[in-house]
């Protein structure tokens, strides 16, 4: 059979067109449709309607904020969860820490803003996002986002891959570059919490907003230890405390414009 | 046969080194281990049960602690309810070792003897412990 350069053509481009499948044909023939009726139209506004009816977020209130508690705040999570301390500031482990105004908000940072506010202890955690990069990063979902929207940490499946640390834009992460158990022997005085484990060498650890706290109906622990400028509560419920505060004050949210939806508020 | 001077004297000298450790440890074997339950929380206890009966923490014990770690853990469910209908906090520094506050004697003594290496306690700390 002889065939002309034009039918070849035609031939070539509809196999194409069919080889691309349901999805890609649809996308050539109708852009969009397809992703929309996956998720459901517009993402994100719309699925905090007919989402979970929990969903756990933390406020700072930064007006009675003072180094003194920020520093009792850290202390008291680091005693919770057996945090040990080296000198090491690159490999320090934090999960709760102080940083100021400047490197907390460098994409929407305003060099004209209150002196006050510039020289406030902001209290820095883990956000877990409602779009957290470290789910999406973690090769053996060792970090996964819960129906209530925390972002737990599985040591025991933890690879110490540390592309988590690389994904999360807030620097939330730290990796144990050496036994913990050790460290926290060698440091004097040090108490331990005999009700919470510590990491082992090699995985990656953060935040966990105190889950083990949580899921006994306790608050977390820098809430406890500071309950006026620490606020936790449920984001979904509208009445709840948290959602209350949010509707008088005004607050600020880390790194909006990257789309990871952060969960923690900073009252101003 | 060539050569059989040499070929037996090789076989001799296979045999010894083969057999040297079976008959190094001969004699030596140590008795079963029998773990420790004698404890001041369990002494307490009306009914000498664990969470599951005894036979099964025994036999499963290693599937039941990775079933309430991925309870607990990943599914965010930190109660468990046994056979009976009772429930249990799932922890294992917080329930399992508060009645079995002796890990030397209850833990150890087995997986020694067994020797198996569980990782648990790279992180987990024993409650009663004065090491971590």
């Amino acid at each position: 059979m002889k065939i002309d350069r034009r039918k070849f053509l035609k031939a070539a481009g509809v196999s194409a067109l069919a080889s691309l499948g349901g999805k890609g044909a649809w996308e050539i023939l109708d852009p969009g449709a397809v992703d929309a009726a996956e998720h459901g139209g517009h993402g994100h506004d719309k699925a905090k309607e007919s989402g979970p009816k929990t969903r756990w977020a933390m406020l700072v209130d930064m007006r009675a904020m003072t180094e003194e508690k920020a520093d009792k705040i850290r202390e008291v999570c680091d005693f919770a969860h057996n945090i040990p301390h080296w000198d090491d500031p690159e490999r320090e482990l934090k999960w709760i820490w102080k940083e100021e105004y400047e490197h907390v908000f460098p994409s929407s940072y305003n060099e004209y803003i209150s002196d006050d506010i510039k020289a406030m202890p902001f209290m820095l955690l883990c956000n877990h996002c409602d779009e957290p990069p470290c789910v999406r990063v973690c090769p053996v979902q060792a970090t996964f986002r819960r129906p209530d929207g925390l972002v737990a940490q599985d040591y025991h499946r933890c690879i110490g891959c540390r592309f988590c640390m690389g994904a999360c834009p807030y620097g939330s992460r730290s990796f144990n570059w050496f036994s913990a158990k050790v460290a926290l022997e060698k440091e004097e005085g040090r108490k331990i919490n005999k009700e919470f484990p510590v990491r082992t060498r090699g995985v990656v650890e953060k935040c966990n907003f105190c889950v083990e706290r949580i899921s006994l109906g306790k608050q977390p622990a820098c809430v406890e230890a500071c309950p006026d400028v620490m606020h936790f509560g449920n984001l979904a419920d509208s009445e709840s405390e948290i959602r209350k505060i949010l509707r008088k004050r005004m607050s600020l949210r880390r790194k909006l414009e990257l789309g990871t939806h952060p969960m923690v508020f900073y009252l101003v | 046969m060539y050569d059989s001077g040499k070929v037996i004297a090789g076989l001799v000298v296979f045999a010894a080194l083969f057999l040297c450790p079976f008959l190094y440890n001969h004699g030596s074997m140590t008795a079963q281990p029998k773990p420790s339950l004698d404890t001041p929380a369990i002494k307490k206890l009306a009914a000498k049960r664990c969470v599951e009966d005894r036979e099964f923490m025994v036999a499963h014990h290693m599937q039941f602690l990775n079933e309430w770690r991925d309870e607990a853990l990943r599914n965010g469910n930190r109660w468990y309810r046994n056979k009976a209908g009772e429930k249990y906090l799932i922890s294992l520094q917080n329930s399992c070792l508060k009645c079995h506050s002796n890990k030397k004697e209850f833990c150890d003594k087995c997986h020694v003897y067994a020797g198996v290496k569980p990782y648990c306690w790279d992180c987990h700390i024993d409650p009663n412990g004065s090491k971590l």
